[in-house]
């Protein structure tokens, strides 16, 4: 019966003749109700590559209204790689240079390590309305959007000067892949990982020059830059496994990439790595499940916590991890938000001739979270993080930060 | 993670077990990798449309007495199931779905091809045909303009062969440019959520209104109502005369809509829904299951006290077939099938196909058997089920619901008596 091995020899490695044409995928994805110039995730993808395997003339500009959410790959009956096989055909066929802006948008850890430095400056500047102008004007960046501040002080450099001797006393030790975000902008996510971790009687170290993960290189058609970095970290991450228990990150969408983009999308093998490196909330709902370490939470802690599963963390499968952990904190008062797209993907929403279709998409999330009326949202990716407080007003907590809040101790 | 039951599925079996574990105060998660069988469904319910010996139903008390052994039907019983057929109605209204016809007879649906078929039950988007009789004298018979998954000349052919005076008529909406661009994507979910947008629902309803002339009841093909329920009432309301939709080829509109609200019911009392996970490395010891795995979930394990397999038949990859021998793929359970390859299939795309009847075995209470023995905590409901051929019979909804309240009901009953 040697020819029944065909079944099994003929699918491809983006498995697109999968595919029975179904289009379920185009009713969960979210750029179609709102954007009539997308095609879709079928024609996008599977259907698509099948006329690009024949002749590349045939790709399709509009695929970059994509956001890569991979809602279509958690809906697809037959398990068809439909936003990998638009990424892919994105970097494969979509040859024009990046522009400026994207360029910009997409250096996260340079544009950060300039910012950084002159923070106060750049922050202002960033809010004056003719700046906004000339970035809305020159390089499309929009200017009803507002920019995430930049802080004058890395998380890299708070850690080395406050935390670093600390974290050999502890026995056990993991290693954080902080990201761009919590570096550049937000520290504190940082500092609020560190106290976790401490509190749970693990040490924090850091990976000795982490590059930014790629996601804002991917999306940006910035291949060859994204693959240097996925090399780097992963060869930094296997150095690091040696002596740590795992490597952990606190922003869904760098810990989606490392584990699923690296192989997918740049064919950077990561399998020397990738059972280990996850999310802080799932390596400590499984440390807590255990019975192996406690948090202590403070009794005075009171919050009305509305959670939203960023699409990435929607295709990890591990929002749970978070909901189960916010929810085990005495005094919270939880409301899961119904499963929808904030509508930013990164850097995404930040381009102008993607504002209207990004807040369109984002807008049953808004509406729900101001119905709701939480004292705060819980959100566990830093672009969503920016979309929904600028569209609601609502302030956004990543779940460690909530954890951080809620045990007892110093900050 | 632990939950009291854990179901391995999220079609319609998987969450009507689910929501009935769950109302009844028992902690549940779903795990389902990919959309369901009710994505392709017609929009209506089978229950049995015909005896597995081919005589057509029509009172389905009457045609229960004569099943085999071996079929869920008779494992669930006749007294037990006619109580599930009773309260059919009212369980699916607590979830917020309408349902039409009568639960102890059969009705008639117009296929997308224009024929007449028995049926059971109803989404509240379509209405049931007593008999093989068409009860208007005129129609209009709207499509809209370039979609083919419905085909208006079939349907004029069948009913004006019934005597029906039928019209056809096109309706073209500026908004579907985009999408007849390309042919592939004229598909009825598509359409629907064009459709779902007021404004273009309300051209549409404006243009039938202007074709209508005498006729009693305009036909249109299911692609209203993708998000919104109760919106055969509303173009009733609006153009005035009956409406009547016919199920198109899949997707089904009125079937995702209905698997999204039984989902946001599941989760709505509580219930955990795992999305885009496939469940694996199930861990048994003696004759339990201890716990089982995912492909999300890596090292951490879900345990509970029972589980239910509700994965589906070959389609939905809870049944697979080798060239030696059909796999449950999970579990690697005992399967009710032919041993010979011959007698799997006919050559006959039409004919009744064996290898549809195929799936697990299971005792009375439809506890699963592994190597022979049963497994004590482990149940298993809808077409993952071997026993009956629910393509030949039309029985597919049917042994997805009841059995999915039996096994729940088993589960139920088995925690009661251990306390
Ligand atoms: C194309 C088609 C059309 C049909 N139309 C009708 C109709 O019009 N009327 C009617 O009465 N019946 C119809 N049927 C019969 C149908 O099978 C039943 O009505 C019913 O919907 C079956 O429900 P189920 O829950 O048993 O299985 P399914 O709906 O098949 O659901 C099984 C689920 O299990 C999931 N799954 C499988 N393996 C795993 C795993 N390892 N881990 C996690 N999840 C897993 C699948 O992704 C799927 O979501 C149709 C069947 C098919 C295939
Ligand atoms: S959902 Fe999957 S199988 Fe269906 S059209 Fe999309 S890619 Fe193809
Ligand atoms: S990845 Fe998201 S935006 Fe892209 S096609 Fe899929 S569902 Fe649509």
């Amino acid at each position: 019966m040697t020819e029944m091995k065909m079944q099994e020899n003929n699918i491809s490695e983006n498995n697109f003749e999968q595919c029975i044409k179904c289009t379920v995928c185009t009713v969960y994805c979210p750029v179609v109700p709102v954007n009539p110039e997308y095609p879709g995730p079928k024609q996008a993808g599977p259907d698509g590559e099948r006329l690009r395997l024949k002749k590349g003339i045939f790709f399709d500009q509009t695929l970059k209204y994509c956001l890569n959410c991979k809602r279509c790959e958690v809906a697809c009956p037959s398990g068809v790689r439909i936003g990998d096989i638009i990424q892919a055909a994105k970097i494969r066929y979509g040859k024009s240079r990046p522009k400026l802006r994207d360029f910009m948008l997409a250096s996260t850890d340079m544009m950060g390590g300039i910012a950084t430095k002159v923070a106060p400056v750049v922050n202002a500047t960033l809010k004056i309305k003719p700046v906004k102008q000339i970035m809305d004007g020159v390089l499309k960046i929009d200017h009803r959007r507002s920019f995430p501040e930049y802080s004058s002080q890395t998380f890299e450099s708070w850690f080395r000067k406050n935390a670093l001797r600390d974290q050999e006393k502890f026995d056990r030790h993991v290693a954080y892949f902080h990201g761009c975000y919590a570096n550049y902008n937000y520290p504190q996510l940082g500092k609020d990982f560190v106290k976790v971790m401490n509190a749970l009687g693990y040490g924090v170290r850091l990976l000795d020059g982490e590059k930014c993960c790629g996601v804002a290189l991917v999306s940006n058609g910035m291949i060859n830059q994204a693959t240097r970095n996925a090399r780097r970290n992963i060869k930094l991450m296997e150095g690091a496994l040696s002596s740590c228990e795992a490597v952990l990150g606190t922003s869904s969408s760098c810990s989606f990439t490392i584990r699923d983009e690296y192989p997918h999308l740049l064919g950077v093998d990561n399998s020397s790595v990738r059972d280990r490196m996850e999310l802080a909330v799932k390596f400590i709902y499984r440390l807590l499940e255990s019975g192996k370490a406690k948090l202590e939470f403070r009794d005075d802690f009171k919050a009305r916590i509305a959670y939203h599963v960023p699409c990435h963390m929607e295709k990890l499968g591990w929002g749970i991890f978070s909901a189960r952990l916010v929810k085990m904190i005495p005094g919270v008062e939880f409301t899961m938000l119904d499963s929808n797209c904030c509508g930013i993907a990164g850097t995404y929403g930040f381009k102008k001739e993607n504002y209207e279709v990004s807040q369109a998409i984002g807008k049953p999330l808004f509406d729900q979270i101001r119905a709701v009326d939480p004292d705060y949202v819980a959100c566990d990716c830093e672009t969503c993080k920016w979309q929904i407080e600028m569209s609601t007003g609502y302030k956004v907590m990543n779940p460690i930060s909530i954890l951080a809040a809620a045990i007892k101790g110093r900050d | 993670m632990k939950f009291d039951s854990i179901i391995i599925g999220g079609g319609l079996s998987g969450l009507v077990c689910g929501l009935r574990l769950q109302k009844a105060g028992r902690k549940c998660a779903i795990i389902s990798s990919g959309q369901s069988a009710m994505h392709f469904s017609s929009g209506y319910f089978d229950f049995l449309d015909r005896t597995p010996d081919g005589k057509t139903t029509k009172d389905l008390k009457e045609a229960l007495g004569n099943l085999p052994e071996e079929h869920p039907y008779s494992k669930i019983g006749k007294e037990r199931l006619t109580g599930y057929m009773g309260s059919v109605k009212e369980f699916f209204s607590g979830c917020g779905i309408k349902l039409g016809g009568d639960p102890f007879s059969n009705g008639y649906r117009i296929t997308p091809t224009g024929n007449f078929k028995p049926t059971w039950l109803s989404l509240e988007d379509f209405s049931l045909l007593e008999n093989e009789s068409v009860p208007w004298k005129k129609v209009l018979i709207a499509n809209i303009e370039g979609f083919l998954d419905f085909n208006t000349s079939f349907i004029a052919e069948s009913l004006e062969s019934r005597g029906t005076a039928c019209r056809t008529s096109v309706i073209d909406i500026e908004e579907m440019q985009r999408l007849r661009r390309n042919p592939s994507e004229m598909r009825s979910a598509n359409i629907a959520r064009v459709l779902d947008r007021q404004e273009c629902a309300d051209k549409a309803v404006s243009q039938i209104k202007q074709q209508l002339q005498d006729e009693e009841a305009v036909l249109l093909p299911a692609v209203f109502g993708l998000r919104t329920p109760e919106v055969k009432d509303r173009l009733t309301k609006a153009i005035g005369r009956e409406v009547f939709f016919v199920a198109t080829m899949p997707p089904s509109v009125p079937g995702i809509r209905t698997q999204m609200r039984l989902k946001e019911e599941f989760e709505a009392s509580g219930g955990v829904f795992l999305a885009g996970d496939t469940a694996l490395s199930p861990e048994l010891a003696g004759s339990r299951v201890m716990s089982i795995g995912t492909v999300n979930f890596g090292d951490i394990r879900l345990e509970a006290d029972s589980y239910v397999l509700a994965t589906g038949s070959f389609f939905s990859k809870g049944l697979s077939a080798t060239p030696e021998r059909i796999v449950e793929n999970i579990f690697g359970l005992d399967i009710i099938s032919d041993t010979q390859r011959e007698r799997w299939y006919d050559t006959d795309f039409f004919n009744r196909q064996n290898y549809i009847s195929y799936g697990i075995r299971t005792d009375s209470r439809m506890r699963c058997i592994k190597e022979g023995s049963t497994v004590e905590n482990l149940y298993a409901a809808g077409s993952v089920l071997g026993g009956s051929n629910p393509l030949y019979e039309g029985s597919g909804a049917g042994t997805a619901i009841f059995t999915a309240m039996y096994v729940a009901d088993s589960i139920l009953s088995s925690v009661n008596t251990t306390l």
